[in-house]
């Protein structure tokens, strides 16, 4: 059975700027985005020790998904049925990068285990669920360009069939200064119909 | 002695990226795991890296690391004991 479903909330960090909704919350003109995010992340209460040990993909994605949920006054107190559907260009790729300068010299051979652990994208969705006890559906594509079409029919699918009673979608692409994040909440309540042109109209909003 | 614990100390922060914690938060008796710094089995494996590269110790036994990295004050007994580098 189809149910209506909307996109309750949205995400957006580029640009040196933090947006929830279409309102900036935080902005910092530097183009380093190591001291951005930090700096974004204090001023916004992450409140995450463990957030300065991910890496920078991570960092984006745990980022825009907590402002989300935190938004969404979810109870930190009980699991929730929220699936991940995540998805960029680069992968892991600036990661992979840095795991490969460690190991690249046979006589300075010393791979570092933090940064090997996240040498695959999805590693992102682990942190999210870890934060905020999710232990719901999660994945993680990889395409050329943002693809609104295959987000909605997975968040679709998802919701129809009760596997998950909101979706947490959109686009992490990061690779060293270049970055960009648009995530999205789905859910029964919203004033935003849940369609791909909604979800690219807000994708492409500056 | 205390040169190389403070030597630790700073290493430890910068290498763990232990963003609220500075040298002068760290005690030598503290406890590097559990309440203490909280560190995790990943940052395990990161100062067995660091003993191995900084210090040319290398550890075979996992439960050896147990042991040495109790707190600040052991490892650096440990390190003194047994470093070629």
């Amino acid at each position: 059975m189809t149910k209506n479903s909307y996109i309750e909330s949205y995400c957006t960090i580029k640009n040196g700027v933090v947006s929830l909704n279409g309102t900036s919350l935080f902005s910092e003109a530097t183009p380093e985005f190591s001291a951005f995010i930090k700096q974004a992340a204090k001023q916004l209460d992450t409140n995450y020790p463990k957030f300065y040990k991910m890496d920078n993909l991570s960092k984006l994605a745990f980022l825009a998904a907590d402002i989300l949920l935190k938004n969404a006054n979810l109870s930190s107190e009980k699991e929730h049925n929220i699936a991940l559907l995540f998805s960029n260009r680069a992968s892991s790729l600036d990661t992979d990068r840095k795991h490969q300068n460690t190991i690249s010299d046979p006589d300075n051979y010393y791979p570092s285990p933090s940064l090997f652990v996240y040498t695959l994208p999805n590693i992102s969705l682990g942190e999210i669920s870890i934060k905020h006890k999710l232990l719901s559906e999660n994945s993680f594509f990889i395409f050329e360009r943002f693809n609104a079409n295959h987000l909605h029919l997975n968040s679709r699918y998802l919701l129809n069939n009760n596997k998950a009673e909101k979706t947490l979608c959109g686009w992490v692409d990061l690779d060293e200064n270049h970055y960009e994040a648009f995530l999205y909440l789905v859910g029964k309540n919203g004033t935003i119909n849940h369609n791909t042109e909604e979800i690219t109209r807000l994708y492409k909003s500056p | 002695m205390s040169n190389l614990k403070q030597e630790l100390k700073e290493n430890i922060i910068e290498l763990l990226n232990l963003e609220e914690f500075s040298v002068e938060d760290i005690n030598d008796n503290d406890a590097l795991f559990g309440d203490g710094l909280g560190l995790d089995s990943i940052d395990a494996l990161e100062l067995m890296v660091m003993l191995d590269k900084d210090y040319g110790i290398k550890l075979t036994d996992p439960k050896e690391g147990k042991e040495i990295f109790q707190s600040i004050a052991v490892l650096a007994e440990y390190i003194e004991k047994n470093r070629t580098k």
